[in-house]
């Protein structure tokens, strides 16, 4: 993929959203910009940027994911087997070791998620510590990939594992303190950034393609779906754990009162 | 100069987005794996990727700063105000519309998904039916991207308790799910996460917090996040509803 009809398309991708933005800026509210010449500079910006990042994306970040995908999985990489024997899920070791790393790295490094933490531990003056909480996301995380990643190698159907998720979450929404749900729900859509998305998209059409047995177009897909429900679940664990921590305190600061 | 500061600011947040990833890689290239690249795949190559990548994240955050956020911001006081439900509903489905059309995370994964598709033989594997299949799967996230913000505009203003709703959406998930051909359950499930990357999450907060703001005995850090709960809930009962009904009829125009 060259620049230049990639120029072109993301042209037409941004139009909708200009149109939108001057269309009721214009014909509804009746007012005009403020400064127009910065504002209209961002949309160049805007246009530019998308199409050297869609350019990059297919000549670097694709390419990166997949080719881990081949590597981790070559046959002269994994440990022998006898012909014709099937190869036990714990061969693929180096696999959920690498989808956890990255998992745990990229959320970790999320500037946006440092900002939300911060925020939070603020707001709940002082049960909630930003570290902890942002350590909690990126288990999330990597715990969502890796088991994503465990059930290509399975073959088991994704829905079951998005069921039991949802279970799990809708059990954890009625127990936890009610002002950490947003914050859960939040930190789901917040660790899945631009960059991680297709590099994880990647990785799981690679290894589905790679593995045998295993079908790009049954298997490939839901490692970015998990990755974005298990962050709720260990955020609202975390909550639940400070939350009982900090009662059992009050009531032993209570009986040595006494 | 105080827009190169800027520009330097962003800079160094997208390096630190691109950092982890290639540092977890280059870890296992040379210490797990240590075999030499594949000939195909060229390092200089790569490099001029990765700097497209990190230049072009940098350029399109801070147009975003500077040109749709302060105007978008404008407009959802200006339609709150307003007071007008209908406009306002209109103006926010127009929102979430138009910022998941140009998200670039949907527009790689929705590709990668059209060549997976015809790969698999659910669609013809020319060109034009992939593209076609592409732009579809988008326009089809992108509507409910924008139902999802009207449907979150309209509970906080009707102060409609939020959980109750979200397990309605998982209920209706699971129902469509049984029903939806099992090819186009992974597309379903991860278009979810994909919508809620650069440009719907700040603007969508934005409009939600607004809201929630001026509207009496509502709280913003309550209400206001809502829209974004279902930004991610919505798109999966969309796809599933694509891959029941829309399917079958865009692959018999597109033949």
């Amino acid at each position: 993929m060259s620049l230049m009809p990639t120029l072109w398309r993301t042209l037409v991708d941004i139009l909708p959203i200009v149109a939108i933005i001057f269309g009721s800026q214009y014909l509804i509210i009746r007012k005009p910009i403020k400064r127009l010449a910065q504002v209209i500079s961002g949309f160049c910006m805007v246009w530019v940027g998308l199409s050297l990042f869609l350019v990059g994306l297919e000549q670097a970040l694709f390419p990166m994911g997949e080719l881990m995908a081949t590597q981790l999985t070559d046959a002269r990489f994994l440990p022998d087997i006898l012909p014709g024997d099937e190869r036990p899920w714990s061969d693929y070791y180096w696999v959920y070791l690498f989808a956890f790393a990255i998992g745990a790295s990229t959320t970790l490094a999320e500037p946006s998620l440092i900002a939300v933490s911060l925020k939070a531990g603020e707001i709940s003056g002082g049960t909630i510590d930003p570290f902890m909480l942002r350590i909690a996301v990126a288990l999330g995380m990597a715990l969502g990939i890796t088991l994503g990643v465990f059930r290509i190698v399975m073959g088991w159907p994704l829905h079951w594992f998005i069921f039991a998720a949802y279970l799990l979450v809708i059990l954890q929404t009625l127990r936890s303190p009610r002002a950490i749900i947003p914050l859960a729900f939040d930190s789901g859509g917040v660790t899945t950034s631009t960059i991680t998305v297709p590099i994880i998209a990647a990785l799981g059409l690679g290894l589905a393609s790679a593995i045998p047995g295993r079908s790009p177009l049954m298997d490939g897909f839901g490692l970015i779906a998990l990755a974005c429900l298990f962050p709720i679940m260990t955020v609202m664990g975390y909550a639940q754990i400070a939350q009982w921590r900090t009662k059992r305190l009050s009531r032993h600061k209570r009986r040595t009162q006494r | 100069m105080e827009i190169v500061v800027s520009l330097v600011r962003q800079l160094r947040d997208s390096l630190r987005d691109l950092a982890p990833v290639v540092l977890v890689m280059a870890f296992f290239q040379l210490l797990v794996i240590r075999q030499p690249l594949p000939p195909a795949l060229d390092i200089a190559d790569l490099l001029l990727g990765l700097f497209c990548v990190v230049a072009g994240l940098t350029l399109f955050i801070k147009g975003l700063a500077l040109g749709l956020f302060p105007v978008g911001e404008n407009l959802a006081h200006a339609f709150v105000s307003k007071g007008s439900l209908g406009w306002l509903l209109l103006f926010a489905f127009a929102l979430g519309f138009g910022s998941t059309v140009a998200e670039p995370a949907l527009i790689a994964v929705a590709g990668r998904a059209a060549s997976v598709v015809a790969e698999g033989g659910l669609i013809d594997a020319s060109d034009s039916v992939q593209h076609g299949f592409a732009i579809a799967l988008r326009m089809v996230v992108a509507a409910s991207v924008g139902c999802a913000v009207v449907l979150g505009v309209l509970r906080i203003f009707k102060g409609w308790p939020l959980h109750l709703m979200i397990i309605m959406g998982y209920v209706l998930v699971l129902l469509l799910t049984l029903f939806a051909p099992a090819e186009m359950i992974g597309i379903a499930y991860d278009s979810g996460g994909v919508t809620t990357s650069t440009i719907t999450v700040p603007l969508v907060t934005a409009l939600g917090v607004g809201l929630a703001a001026s509207i009496k005995g509502r709280s913003p850090m309550l209400d206001g996040f809502g829209l974004i709960a279902f930004a991610s809930v919505m798109p999966i009962i969309f796809v599933l509803l694509f891959g029941i009904v829309g399917l079958p009829l865009l692959s018999g125009a597109l033949s």
